[in-house]
């Protein structure tokens, strides 16, 4: 089930094996640096890791029950869910939890940014949401241009998973804006949220009909990395795979029942049980491979690498152009200098400057002339 | 609003209640940087021939384009060349930069001056990346130095006060691991006192050199037994000498063999352990988290930046730009006039030039003019004295001619007188 996962296992241990093979033989071309991934590995574990995860979506549609399956905890404990009157005017909100993981050696402090009342208020308001990616970005950028850089915290958003509702046809308005104000400053994964109420060709006509128009919104959802050229024919019809099976459509469950003389996480129904896990009932071990075995360090590299970049640039621009107003090139923030300062006063100069030469050369010519009279 | 559950300071932790799988993250990790592959830059500072190059051949097992350098050396240079290596399946970006002519010249109180300089430009290469507008720092070509080798003379005494001078100006700039090369001119019990007496004079003196670090318990063992061996004795070689039955790295003496990567002979094998086993990767961590995060810290300072007061609250980016911005305002109009007035000194001193210089023609020209008008008066002086001369002349000429004329008449008068 988790062959991908285990590929990667596999892959790294290999290498890791292969590296320690050389560090112990005494061959006769022995460097020692093929130890370096090994080394690299060993410091990030000591380091340990972090990771932000968004949900988004409308109220009921599963998001917090999604979250505890995927990291097999609860962190809703005690949580309060508001009737419709309230909801009416209520604004969308950011709640945040942050708690320590580990597994094998390995820590993650892991914090899941929650957005309620998102879609819920008859009047859709986002821009708590986009306020807040930005505020991260704003954090980041003022931190990492600051003179002491020791403890700079990353709190980035990372990936961002947008709930869409199983009941319609396709994306609706809102989830089309929704995704179109985030696709460039985070990345998002959609997914088809309670699959458990439609038949797998229901699924599969939405799946196509939501991807088709996804393209033809021009929504920039997270594209998984290209695979190898040279990795086996079997990871890449994995990968090739899961590609086409997006968006995911997911069940989430905090119970666990009883199916097939085995305890698993499940919804029970009179017609049948829904098992979680079950990749035939629901793409959830494809979500989970993805998100957190797989991709997760991807995630993070095209937040840092493309995401924040663009918007620092953006910043920097926005920064540098309000100074060129002014005609001032100087700014309170270390980026590069643009250019001397100013230009047109400089050009200015260079004029007067070169008509004064030719004068100059022009009295020379005129006083050669004088001393070839006096000869 | 945001709320935040959990409060950071001491983070709740939580049980799993199964298999997560983010244990994988490192390995995501490690295949992303095999992928991308890895880069080592080694500098090398040791006086010309002791051995900086042969070491560097047998430490990656190749051979480097080298060359002998003179001695005469005008000033210390610095030669670096890059190499792309591979073991395995991991590929290696090897830039190794050595010193030429170090301790050659006469006068070697500024001799650490070019060392100085190429490693901070490298620090100035990458904060110029970092700076930039659209920058893509995990594709940048990492030139900082990370390892310095500094090779100490096999003096066996102490070291010398160059040595000392130059490590004390780079200690701050780089991971330095002293090495006394040639070791195999150093007998055993003189090789204990030598590195007793070099690493009391480091720390007499205060200088910092690389530690190998002793926070992960993996590796902190072999790493503080290693700290104790230093400074590493070293012997390099890349000929092979038949000891027993294999071909191994080695010098040949009339009294013997020295072998390389026999731990009894010399420290090589615990320098490449080391320097590339074990630390290779917390040589360039340290680089980038202390050498070049002190270098940047002391260039912004200089360029004028501060960090906000930590007491008071975070100032938001706009309100910070507004502050500065009136700030630089001030300056810039202040620039701005002091460029004007230099401006218009600089016309007032050009116009008084040429005024100067059209003063200077006008005289000229009133000069030729007299001179011109001196020499027509004493031409036409002349001329009237000519013609005085020539009246003169032609009324005398005349006055002969007449003359002339009426003796002639008068003789003729006679005659014909006398005739009759």
């Amino acid at each position: 089930s988790s062959l991908m996962s285990l590929h990667l296992h596999f892959t790294a241990a290999v290498m890791t094996l292969i590296s320690f093979f050389f560090f112990l033989s005494q061959e006769k071309q022995y460097v020692g640096f093929a130890t370096l991934p090994n080394q690299v590995h060993r410091k990030s574990v000591k380091k340990g890791f972090d990771f932000t995860l968004m949900v988004a979506g409308e109220s009921g549609m599963g998001k917090s029950t999604l979250v505890n399956s995927l990291f097999l905890t609860d962190l809703y404990k005690d949580r309060k869910l508001l009737n419709a009157e309230e909801r009416i005017n209520q604004t969308v909100e950011i709640i945040k939890h942050t708690v320590d993981i580990e597994e094998k050696g390995v820590k993650l402090k892991l914090t899941i940014v929650d957005t309620p009342g998102f879609g819920d208020a008859c009047l859709e308001d986002w821009k708590p949401i986009t306020d807040y990616i930005d505020q991260q970005f704003e954090q980041y950028f003022r931190d990492e241009s600051g003179l002491n850089r020791k403890n700079i915290q990353d709190n980035r958003v990372h990936c961002c998973l947008y709930f869409i509702p199983p009941f319609g046809h396709g994306l609706r308005p809102v989830d089309v804006e929704f995704m179109k104000a985030l696709h460039e400053k985070v990345n998002i994964i959609p997914l088809i949220a309670k699959a458990d109420c439609l038949t797998p060709n229901e699924i599969k006509k939405l799946k196509d009909r939501i991807r088709e128009e996804i393209d033809k919104f021009g929504i920039k959802v997270y594209q998984f990395p290209e695979c190898d050229s040279d990795e086996d024919e079997e990871f890449k019809q994995l990968d090739k795979e899961l590609k086409e099976c997006t968006p995911f459509a997911v069940i989430g469950s905090n119970t666990v029942v009883e199916a097939r003389g085995q305890r698993v996480r499940g919804r029970l129904y009179p017609w049948g049980i829904v098992e979680v896990e079950n990749q035939s009932h629901c793409d959830f071990v494809k979500l989970r491979n993805m998100l957190i075995r797989s991709h997760m360090h991807d995630l993070k590299d095209v937040t840092c690498d493309v995401h924040y970049e663009n918007y620092r640039a953006q910043c920097i621009q926005e920064m540098t152009s309000k100074l060129a107003q002014d005609n001032r090139m100087e700014s309170p923030i270390p980026i590069l200098p643009l250019s001397t300062p100013d230009v047109d006063t400089e050009k200015l100069i260079k004029m007067k400057d070169e008509e004064l030469k030719r004068m100059q050369e022009m009295l020379n010519k005129m006083q050669q002339q004088m001393h070839e009279k006096d000869q | 609003a945001i709320i935040i559950l959990g409060r950071p300071k001491h983070l709740r932790p939580l049980s799993l209640a199964g298999h997560v799988g983010f244990d994988s993250l490192p390995d995501q990790l490690v295949n992303k940087s095999i992928c991308q592959g890895f880069c080592f830059n080694i500098l090398c500072i040791g006086e010309t021939g002791i051995g900086k190059s042969t070491l560097m051949d047998t430490l990656f097992n190749t051979n480097f384009e080298n060359f002998e350098s003179s001695h005469f050396e005008p000033q210390v240079k610095l030669r670096a060349q890059t190499y792309d290596l591979q073991e395995s399946n991991v590929r290696l970006r090897l830039t190794v930069v050595n010193t030429v002519g170090f301790g050659d010249q006469m006068n070697k109180q500024e001799s650490y001056q070019p060392v100085v300089d190429y490693i901070d430009r490298q620090f100035e290469s990458y904060l110029q990346e970092e700076l930039k507008i659209k920058r893509s720092l995990h594709n940048y070509h990492d030139s900082r130095v990370h390892a310095c080798l500094y090779f100490i003379s096999p003096s066996g005494h102490s070291l010398k006060s160059l040595d000392l001078v130059t490590m004390k100006k780079l200690d701050s700039k780089v991971n330095i691991i002293p090495v006394i090369a040639k070791a195999d001119t150093i007998s055993k019990s003189e090789l204990h006192k030598f590195k007793i007496k070099i690493m009391s004079e480091l720390v007499s003196n205060g200088v910092q050199i690389y530690q190998f670090p002793l926070d992960d318990e993996t590796v902190a063992k072999v790493n503080t037994t290693m700290n104790g061996h230093l400074p590493f004795a070293v012997v390099g070689s890349t000929e092979e000498v038949c000891v027993g039955n294999k071909m191994v790295k080695a010098r040949q003496y009339p009294w013997g063999v020295v072998q390389v990567e026999n731990e009894n002979h010399c420290d090589f094998v615990k320098l490449r352990e080391m320097l590339i086993c074990v630390n290779m990767e917390d040589l360039r961590e340290q680089t980038h988290t202390r050498h070049y995060e002190l270098y940047r810290r002391c260039k912004l300072e200089e360029m004028g930046f501060k960090d906000t007061d930590p007491e008071c609250k975070p100032v938001s980016l706009q309100q910070t730009y507004e502050a500065k911005r009136q700030e630089f305002l001030v300056e810039l109009q202040k620039r701005e006039d002091e460029m004007r007035q230099m401006f218009v000194q600089r016309v007032k001193e050009k116009e008084a030039e040429l005024k100067e210089a059209e003063r200077e023609l006008q005289s000229r020209f009133e000069q030729l003019k007299r001179l011109h008008a001196d020499e027509k008066a004493a031409l036409e002086e002349k001329k009237r004295l000519l013609d005085e001369d020539q009246s003169s002349f032609s009324k005398r000429r005349a006055a002969a001619q007449l003359l002339q004329a009426q003796s002639l008449t008068a003789n003729g008068k006679k005659d014909k007188d006398r005739k009759k």
